[in-house]
């Protein structure tokens, strides 16, 4: 056992839905108790998801428990076969019913002779993966299962499509600012004149899996999901892949190269090549205003400022990479929660950062912040939450995702506007400028204590204790709107002494 | 049980149970807030521990008083041993935050395991000097609110017998090394009404008749048991304790032949606790929501201590003119309960009473015995109303209600999270049966917020209509 406040990745079934409701018209069937089909809260509150989440539970109760769960799970994936006609249906448990040791790969097999859409088991341990490596680990399933089954009726489309084609994977529902990342992605393709072939998973068809193979290549942006697919798509079909995270001017310039050498290893027999220079110095020097808040005014001011940079892996290495090397800032501990991929962040930061620390414990990370009083903070929104209470600024820049994460405005964190929204993001983190300055000399904002407004009051009138017992329950922000409330009907009541009593008559008697 | 007939025109049904409500691990969210000096352990996986931060939105507090017990690969395969494993981690709790009880909240993971929680307990207890309460809030028997149940109905069984007759001086020089030796010392300072009360009657005349003690059992937001308490105290009723009272350590004093009263309608194992085992009389009422139910609550208590109420049906009337203004507004409307928290029937009276109808009741789970004068109430409701009878589906699936939903077209539906946003994206206002959870609902002088919640939605869709979807539009075009 473990003792925990806080969890930085979710369970594994998380990952799985994630990724399965991500697809248009597939259907995902968790074998569960009620109550951990929250999922379906988080997905509809935070994306604030017009339609219902596509995840149905067949609860296991004490009933199912004794009787067996074969015949509710068939019966369930049939009926939504029926009522929802989706692709494909995923049965996943959850970390509580896979304790049940059942074979569920016979319900599935059993659901698939009725079914008319296909039927899958998520196959994942739910104890050893968290929601990061289940979600990979799905998104390869299915793609597999489609690329098998399409290479079963011998409709694969491998011919290569005529212009420079890529697919786009590993942008998913509840992933943090995901949807404005494949926004800006697309568009850099399109003005690289590169076409997005396939984005998976959000909102791809199953219909269209067969057609993956088709493209010149892969990109991976997240560290998190869609490696093991494009690793397998490597391998089945030679696909070459992208795992560059355009994140800041200097990995997004990196990230364009690294197309324009798999376009042109391609096309070397047609002599027709790219040459994306132009456009990277275009972009860099004239678009972007990130690289030229670098050499301004106001980027001098954050000169060896002192930062902690902490978040999943694809985050965490980016922010750090961009706050040393774009922005001079000094990171002295960059970390990750990825635990399962450590080696992987060690290599991205190393020369970037003082300390690394790789944890999942968040006490571990306070503490370590506690001990370092940086300037500023990167991180999730226990950093967030931490600085806080240290008196820190933090900029978000990592999952667990929070409403905050899924802003109506676009900001996406990748490519070139990317970068823009990350230097804002940045720079208003610390405290600015001048404001700086100032505060150091006169020592804070507000040197006197602010006077309350309170109304006078001639009458003679008491609080006794109780009264004033019942008056600190009323939240600080209408404290004082109820106190004077209180004690006018006090006044007009002709009662001196003001007791919890008197308080919740006034309360009545203004209808509040 | 002092329960009412059991109604007969009311409908009940059963459907297949595939619906979505919160698990009932929730509870820690609300009950660590109210019990001031507790602890609560959830002895659980991942899946819990991620509900609770992230569905709940709780963790993220400063030096929470709650955590997860997340159970690892070799605690499912029983290759480590419960007992130790439990005692490790109550330790390192007890070293941090000196709680004065630690409350075990059992998962479906340890039902499915068979962890003997209730059987390590008291020996763990012993052993570390801490008490341990064991609550099975699990989702193969439970739902949502009634975690809290099964949290109150173990800790009805640690109500002490007898009041405390030893010198606070006295038991400290002997217990100095007891943990709760900070809130037994406490005890003589800052104190609730309910103590600061009996010095203050000693001096006056007593506001109280001389009655069986009466205790209260759910918990409710501090300032609304004060409402509560004084509402009773206006009858000359003393409210002897509530279970929870705001600190472990200050819980009621319980003997055979005690009053009790629920104030919650998903209370019902904590009734039969309070019935069955430490042989109190229980009260069947209905519930004090809405003025209505309130003084149904007021008056039943009163008839069973043998007081004559005073001047309800003035106040009953007063609140009711207080609210016209907002029945108004619900008048005539039709509103659809999906059924989460089990508050459902009580809530649907009210609205009933202010006016509008009710096509279903949807609720997780039914006890008619418990919850019998609410039926009756509600029936008797509708009858003076002049409304259809709703139908009440218990375990409800939520796919068939929302084709119910789309054929009955209710001007309001509540429910769980996980369905309002695409109802409203269909034109079906809603407001989350979360919020009534939450909210401050019971007693007389909370009447206006049950339907300022209620109404928000209709008013947010007024101050909308103005601007309607097809304006919005055409206004870009003058």
């Amino acid at each position: 056992m473990k003792l925990a406040y806080w969890m930085y990745a979710g369970p594994a079934h998380i990952g799985t839905l994630r990724v399965a409701s991500s697809f248009e018209n597939v259907h995902a069937i968790m074998h569960a108790p009620l109550g951990d089909d929250y999922f379906n809260v988080m997905r509809s509150m935070l994306e604030r998801e017009r339609d219902f989440t596509p995840v149905t539970t067949s609860v296991v109760d004490r009933h199912v428990l004794a009787r067996g769960s074969q015949e509710k799970v068939v019966d369930n994936i049939t009926r939504k076969d029926g009522e929802e006609h989706p692709d494909l249906i995923v049965l996943t448990p959850t970390c509580t019913s896979s304790i049940l040791q059942e074979d569920l790969n016979n319900f599935v097999e059993r659901a698939q002779m009725d079914a008319k859409a296909d039927v899958m088991l998520a196959d994942v341990n739910h104890y050893r993966y968290n929601e990061l490596q289940a979600a990979d680990r799905t998104l390869e399933q299915i793609v597999q299962l489609y690329i098998n089954k399409a290479r079963k009726q011998d409709d694969l489309v491998t011919q290569k499509t005529p212009k420079p084609s890529v697919n786009l994977i590993g942008f998913s529902t509840l992933g943090f600012h995901n949807n404005h990342d494949c926004t800006e992605l697309k568009k850099l393709m399109a003005d690289l004149g590169i076409d997005v072939n396939l984005v998976l998973p959000y909102k791809a068809s199953v219909h269209d899996l067969k057609k993956l193979p088709q493209a010149w290549f892969n990109v991976v942006p997240y560290r998190e999901l869609g490696v093991m697919t494009a690793q397998y798509l490597e391998k089945e079909f030679d696909m070459p892949y992208v795992d560059i995270t355009p994140m800041g001017i200097v990995d997004t310039a990196r990230f364009v190269r690294k197309c324009q050498q798999i376009i042109n290893a391609q096309t070397s027999e047609t002599s027709i090549e790219v040459d994306f220079e132009g456009f990277i110095d275009q972009q860099t020097r004239h678009v972007s205003q990130a690289a030229w808040f670098s050499r301004s005014i106001d980027c001098q001011n954050l000169t060896g400022k002192r930062a902690v940079v902490f978040g999943d892996n694809t985050h965490a290495a980016a922010i750090t990479k961009i706050l040393t090397r774009e922005m001079g800032i000094k990171v002295v501990l960059a970390g990750t929660y990825c635990k399962y991929d450590a080696d992987w962040f060690r290599e991205e930061v190393s020369g970037f950062c003082d300390e690394i620390l790789i944890s999942e414990d968040n006490a571990e990370i306070a503490n370590a912040i506690a001990r370092l009083e940086p300037a500023a903070l990167f991180g999730t929104q226990m950093e967030r939450h931490v600085g806080k209470r240290l008196d820190l600024p933090c900029g978000v820049i990592a999952a667990p995702i929070h409403i905050q994460n899924f802003p109506v405005g676009y900001r996406p964190y990748m490519g070139y506007e990317g970068a823009n929204q990350l230097v804002d993001l940045i720079y208003n983190s610390f405290t600015l400028g001048m404001e700086d300055h100032l505060l150091e000399i006169f020592g804070g904002h507000d040197t006197k204590e602010i006077l309350t407004k309170e109304v006078s009051n001639d009458a003679e009138l008491q609080w006794t204790p109780d009264g004033l017992t019942e008056l600190k329950r009323v939240p600080g922000f209408v404290r004082s709107k109820v106190r004077r409330n209180v004690e006018a009907y006090a006044i007009k009541q002709g009662i001196n002494a003001i007791n919890a009593e008197v308080m919740y008559a006034a309360k009545e008697a203004v209808k509040a | 049980m002092t329960t009412a007939q059991t109604p007969s025109a009311l409908n009940f049904e059963c459907e297949t149970g595939n619906y979505h409500t919160f698990c009932p691990i929730s509870c820690v969210a609300w009950l660590y807030q109210k019990i001031e000096d507790s602890f609560f352990l959830v002895i659980g996986t991942k899946t819990c521990g991620y509900f609770l931060q992230n569905a709940m939105g709780v963790m993220i507090f400063a030096e929470p008083r709650y955590a997860m017990a997340e159970l690892e690969e070799g605690d499912i395969s029983a290759k480590l041993n419960d007992y130790e494993e439990l005692k490790r981690l109550c330790l390192e709790i007890k070293n941090n935050r000196n709680p004065s009880v630690i409350v075990w909240i059992g998962t479906c993971t340890t039902e499915i395991i068979k962890t003997d929680l209730e059987g390590i307990a008291p020996k763990l207890e012993a052993e570390i000097g801490v008490p341990i309460v064991v609550a099975r809030a699990n989702g193969l028997d439970y739902a949502f609110t009634q975690g809290e149940d099964t949290v109150l109905a173990s800790m009805a069984m640690r109500c002490p017998e007898e009041e405390p007759k030893v010198q606070i001086q006295a038991e400290t020089a002997e217990k100095s090394e007891r943990p709760n030796l900070k809130q037994l010392l406490s005890f003589g300072g800052a104190k609730s009404q309910d103590e600061s009360a009996q010095p203050a009657a000693a001096d006056e005349e007593s506001p109280y008749v001389d009655h069986t003690p009466l205790i209260l059992f759910g918990s409710l937001p501090d300032p609304v048991v004060t409402q509560l308490n004084l509402e009773l105290k206006r009858q000359g009723i003393k409210v002897s304790g509530w279970l929870p009272a705001k600190q472990y350590t200050e819980l009621p004093v319980v003997k055979p032949g005690y009053y009790a009263a629920g104030v919650n309608p998903f209370l019902s194992r904590t009734a039969t606790a309070m019935m069955r085992r430490r042989k109190c009389k229980v009260i069947g009422a209905p519930f004090p929501i809405g003025p209505d139910g309130t003084r149904a609550w007021v008056e039943k208590i009163c008839s069973v201590l043998e007081i004559e109420p005073q001047g309800l049906e003035v106040r009953e009337r007063e609140i009711w003119a207080g609210i016209d203004d907002y029945v108004q507004m619900v008048r005539g409307k039709s509103v659809f309960f999906m059924g989460d928290n089990l508050m459902e029937v009580s809530l649907a009276r009210f609205l009933i009473r202010c006016g509008m109808t009710c096509p279903e009741i949807g609720i997780p789970y039914m006890d008619k015995r418990y919850q019998g004068a609410e039926l009756a109430l509600l029936e008797k409701t509708c009858q003076e109303m002049g409304v259809p009878l709703p139908r009440i589906v218990e375990k409800p699936d939520n796919y068939n209600q929302i084709q119910r939903i789309h054929e009955l077209q209710p001007d309001l539906v509540i429910t769980g999270m996980a369905h309002a946003n695409p109802l409203e994206a269909r034109g079906i206002s809603t407001k989350w049966s979360v919020e009534f959870t939450f909210a401050q609902l019971h007693g007389f002088g909370n009447a206006r917020d049950i339907l300022e919640l209620v109404t928000r939605p209709l008013r947010r869709n007024s101050a909308l209509e103005e601007l309607g979807w097809d304006k919005l539009v055409d206004a870009a075009h003058v």
